[in-house]
């Protein structure tokens, strides 16, 4: 990169950092709440990311993990008094347990026969989380109500308080950066050209030596892990759960996010998380009598616009300005 | 000993349904190597229209007919419209198009056609001489219009000419376009075939499970797991899948494991079966070069 | 001594006058003002159950008419509804949307169990009215914890309580066989039925079976509650599912007696698609008159809501119910704007709210809206119903207080 370009770079990312940090401050409280979902929903599409973007194990089922993060940080936090930051790695290592049981069927199925069947395990969630059985822990089918963390000190900047929302935001900011960072660090390296090659050649990976059957299920792990993770988060700003919170429409919306936020990109994650944040309620102010038909367009339109989601349709831009300046 | 048998035959009846859907599934699926999401939409949509001709004075089979043949251009119009420009995307482009779909069909349903249910009659009067005990005459009618539709749709594959350049434009298609096939227009003639397949599926189902917007739902389910179980690109097995799911889903429920875990079970015995046989129990094995 | 008198008449007189025009000041929290009253409402309009977003249609469509009249003490009412796709963390945002950004004076008639647990503390917390939920979970009338939260409609477990007192009275050897739907509707109803028999309910209910809403049919549920022997049966199913289940119980030649659940008693919207034959002896308890039932389409009540239906919901469907749950609570929040005059602070909305005593059109007769400040259940009354066919036949005493 050039020196030009570096300082660039440089200068984008600390603009982005003082925006990421004074932008509470300068909205209400609700609106901080909805930045806290985006953030949510971006490390989810992360973890979904690593299986199915970088790994090509199509998942229509991450929703459940999303939904056993949840349930694990509300359970630990209102029947055994866990505070709120301490579930989040319970969480992740509860979900990583769980995805990599699940990676060992999957590995028998391939393209759509994995799809049907996390498609029909996030189908089969909702009805598990209701079973009278374990209803002592999950609190059945109507929920467990969470107490929402308060800021540990007092703060005023630019006149507005810390408040909890504002607390919830710099705490999910924190953990979502550490989260990308992982992730970044993870699949740069020798790890993630091995999901790539799984992904692209198979057979040719497992020719080179790389053990197929163990690295696709600790991905499918590790996946699970960061969007349980999520999960987690997701629960402690919403401050409830309850079964029908997690339906099929989230695991449906997850890999909506995933494939418009692009496929094998980090930061495509968070675009991701800002278009299932926000285009639900961007239909449903152009349309009180359908507002789903109105998703679905623009759903389809993203798709016409940039078929290989946000970062696709921005590396075409960078190369045509590129191309343009130097041409 | 009879409610066994009623389990078993109501099983049969909703497997006859699955089976039905999951045809309209192997049908795209042969044609576009793609799964339709939005399938289970278009046949309500398709049924509602045919709905609404009855409603307005239509005579049964002529508001059938129409509505399939409706349903025919309207899928082959999807086809063209709204997949051909990513007909070179990626396959997971193509999928978010499809939930699209299905968004849009599933809300115009309800906005034209609102949400109370509506009866729809069936063409097999309650007392035609194949009413069983076991099995209603509608049912009975089902079963009959299903392998119509089945052995028709084999024979279009297996005999026609216009059936081998479909299954060779969805396989190899650069291959067929090199032979003079005109692929796309085979993904539009495949697609039109399912969503007349569908309108057929959905006018079965509605007087037993009634009309209402959000019909298809809980089938589309059933269906794909019967199309994947029966063996995805073969229309015979996909039926067959889709009565096994039918019989099991009752059994289970009613006598295994009770009615509250019942997805659950399916989801068990859907990874179960793939895993043991990962093709489906009828699937062609595909061997790949290395 | 006169002039004494005099002075202190008038300052008293003057005072008084001061005090009466502090009295008719007119008082504001956020979201009222001399034109208009914010009313935030929270439905799903889309998702698995965009079925009941005909009821915030509905109400948006009858303060369209009132506004239309004039409005309410001169201030016309801006109704702001959000969806929330019966999802409850989407229900939290828009909720926190319409009380923070909108700054509504109340939310009113939010839908769903899950829902309206997820923003039970918030409301409450904020001190905002979060007036006649739309569910009939009984939790809602519990004025000590949460004094801005108030229910509407007669709540399940009372509806199922009349059920089990009907057949304790009636056929006290019952052998019960239930179906249910796998969540909070489903299972308030079925815990209401079970206290309501007390002690008799393990020895009499025979088979209890659940449903999920993304399942195809219940035949196969059907079929078991044959075979488990049950002579009696307790449908605890939505619109779609009753009529199957009816339809299925005359097609395997099962007779109990059958007891169905109000939230599908429509004639024209279950029992007319399942078949009136078969439907001949079903049980009910109901509060709102059914728009499909002949005995109701006629006086001045039903040319009001035809008119208003004409005029301001010309796409409704006439066969809904959901049209006209809404319309009766739009009634019922008109009452309390009302009452409550200029002073359209949220402690005397709440106020007002629990100091209503009165009928609406569309209830049954015999059927009330009461509430005090310990008494959060507007509507209790209902009154069991027998189908004979055509209508609904009224029957007994109405249950209630």
């Amino acid at each position: 990169m050039k020196p030009l370009d570096r300082k660039w770079v440089w200068i984008g990312s600390l603009l982005l950092l003082a925006v990421l940090l004074v932008l509470p401050f300068l909205v209400k409280n609700y609106r901080v709440f909805q930045f806290n979902l985006v953030l949510v929903y971006a490390v989810a599409i992360l973890g979904l990311n690593i299986l199915t973007g970088f790994n090509g194990q199509f998942s229509l089922g991450h929703g459940a993990f999303y939904a056993f993060g949840a349930y694990t940080a509300a359970i630990l936090m209102s029947k055994y008094g866990v505070p709120y930051w301490a579930t989040l790695p319970a969480a992740f290592v509860v979900c990583f347990v769980f995805g990599f049981l699940v990676g060992f069927p999957a590995l028998r199925l391939a393209g759509h026969f994995l799809a049907l069947a996390t498609f029909a395990l996030a189908l089969a969630v909702p009805q598990l989380l209701k079973y009278k059985k374990i209803e002592g822990f999950t609190g059945g089918v109507q929920g467990l109500v969470l107490d929402k963390p308060q800021p540990p000190f007092e703060f005023r900047f630019l006149d507005q308080p810390l408040s909890s929302d504002r607390w919830l935001y710099f705490f999910t900011l924190m953990v979502a950066a550490l989260m990308f960072l992982l992730a970044w660090n993870l699949l740069r390296g020798r790890v993630g050209r091995a999901l790539v090659a799984i992904r692209d050649h198979p057979i040719a990976a497992t020719a080179m030596g790389i053990n197929l059957p163990m690295f696709k299920s600790l991905t499918f792990g590790t996946s699970a892990g960061f969007t349980g993770l999520a999960g987690a988060l997701g629960a402690i700003a919403v401050a409830f759960v309850s079964p029908d919170s997690f339906t099929v429409q989230l695991s449906i919306f997850l890999l909506v996010g995933l494939v418009v936020g692009g496929l094998a990109s980090i930061p495509g994650a968070i675009f991701g998380g800002i278009f299932i944040q926000y285009v639900p309620n961007i239909a449903d102010e152009l349309s009180k009598s359908a507002p789903a038909a109105i998703y679905g367009v623009l759903l389809i339109a993203m798709m016409y616009l940039m078929p290989s989601g946000v970062m696709g349709g921005l590396h075409r831009l960078w190369a045509r300005l590129r191309a343009n300046s130097t041409g | 000993m009879e409610a066994l048998l009623y389990q078993v035959s109501s099983g049969l009846a909703n497997g006859i349904i699955y089976g039905s859907v999951a045809l309209a599934l192997v049908m795209i699926y042969q044609a576009t190597h793609h799964i339709n999401f939005a399938q289970g939409e278009m046949a309500t949509f398709s049924t509602f229209i045919a709905w609404a001709l009855i409603q307005a004075g239509w005579s049964y089979w002529a508001a059938f007919f129409f509505t399939v043949a409706v349903s025919f251009a309207g899928g082959l119009l999807v086809q063209r419209i709204v997949l051909r420009p990513i007909e070179k995307a990626p396959v997971l482009t193509n999928v978010i198009v499809f939930i699209g779909l299905l968004l849009i069909f599933n809300a115009l349903s309800g906005m034209l056609f609102d949400h109370t249910i509506k009866a729809f009659d069936s063409p097999f009067a309650k007392d035609a001489w194949f009413d069983t005990k076991y099995f209603s005459s509608h049912q009975v009618g089902s079963a009959g219009v299903l392998l119509v539709v089945l052995f028709a749709l084999f024979a279009f594959f297996k005999y026609t000419s216009v059936g081998l350049a479909m299954r060779a434009a969805a396989q190899n298609p650069d291959s067929a376009m090199l032979v003079g096939i005109r692929v796309s227009w085979m993904l539009g003639l495949g697609w039109g075939l399912a969503a007349a397949i569908g309108a057929v599926a959905g006018m079965m189902v509605a007087p037993i499970v009634f009309l209402d917007p959000n019909m298809m739902a809980g089938i589309l389910l059933y269906g794909f797991a019967g199309a994947l179980l029966g063996g995805i690109d073969n229309p015979l097995g996909a039926v067959f899948g889709g009565l096994v799911v039918g019989v099991l889903e009752n059994l289970l429920g009613a006598y295994v494991i009770g009615t509250e875990l019942k997805l659950t079970v399916a989801l068990v015995l859907i990874v179960g079966t793939l895993t043991l046989r990962p093709d489906g129990l009828f699937g062609k094995k595909v061997v790949t070069r290395v | 001594m006169k002039l004494r008198t005099l002075t202190l008449a008038v300052a008293g007189i003057a005072s008084m006058a001061i005090a009466g025009s502090a009295l008719a000041q007119k008082k504001y929290d956020p979201g009222a003002s001399d034109k208009e009253i914010l009313v935030g409402n929270i439905n799903p309009y889309s998702g698995p159950a965009s079925a009941y977003g005909a009821i915030g249609k509905a109400i948006g469509a009858y303060f369209d008419m009132v506004n239309a009249e004039g409005g309410v003490n001169g201030r016309k009412i801006k109704y702001i509804t959000l969806d929330d796709g019966y999802n409850p963390a989407r229900t939290v945002e828009q909720t926190r949307k319409l009380v923070e950004q909108e700054e509504v004076l109340l939310v009113f008639a939010p839908l769903g169990t899950p829902p309206n647990s997820a923003i039970h503390k918030y409301m409450n917390d904020r001190k905002v009215p979060h007036l006649f939920v739309a569910t009939g979970a009984t939790k809602w009338g519990d004025p000590k914890n949460f004094p801005w939260t108030m229910g509407w409609q007669p709540n399940y477990q009372s509806e199922s309580k009349i059920f089990a007192a009907h057949i304790l009275e009636s056929k006290p050897n019952a052998k019960i066989g239930i179906i249910y739907q796998n969540d909070d509707y489903g299972k308030d109803y079925l815990k209401g039925f079970e206290d309501g028999l007390g002690d008799k309910a393990k020895s009499m209910i025979v088979s209890k079976l659940t449903y999920e809403v993304t399942d195809p049919t219940v035949d196969s549920q059907m079929v078991s509650l044959k075979a488990s022997g049950a002579d009696t049966f307790f449908n605890i199913t939505t619109p779609k599912f009753a009529a199957q289940a009816i339809k299925k119980a005359a097609e395997i030649g099962w007779k109990p007696v059958h007891y169905l659940n109000s939230v599908s008693a429509s004639v024209g919207s279950v029992l007319l698609p399942a078949g009136l034959d078969n439907s001949v002896g079903i049980f009910t308890a109901s509060y709102l008159k059914d728009p499909t039932d002949p005995q109701w389409q006629k006086g001045k009540e039903w040319d009001d809501w035809l008119a208003w239906m004409k005029k301001y919901m010309p796409s409704g469907d006439l066969k809904d119910v959901n049209i006209v749950y809404g319309y009766t609570a739009a009634q019922g929040m008109v009452q309390v704007l009302k009452q409550s005059g200029d002073n359209l602070t949220r402690d005397n909305i709440m106020k007002q709210a629990a100091n209503l005593n009165m009928t609406l059109p569309m209830l049954l007769p015999g059927v009330n809206v009461k509430t005090a400040a310990d008494d959060f259940y507007p509507i209790e009354r209902s009154q069991l119903a027998r189908f004979d066919g055509k209508t609904w036949a009224l029957f007994g005493k109405v249950y209630g207080r």
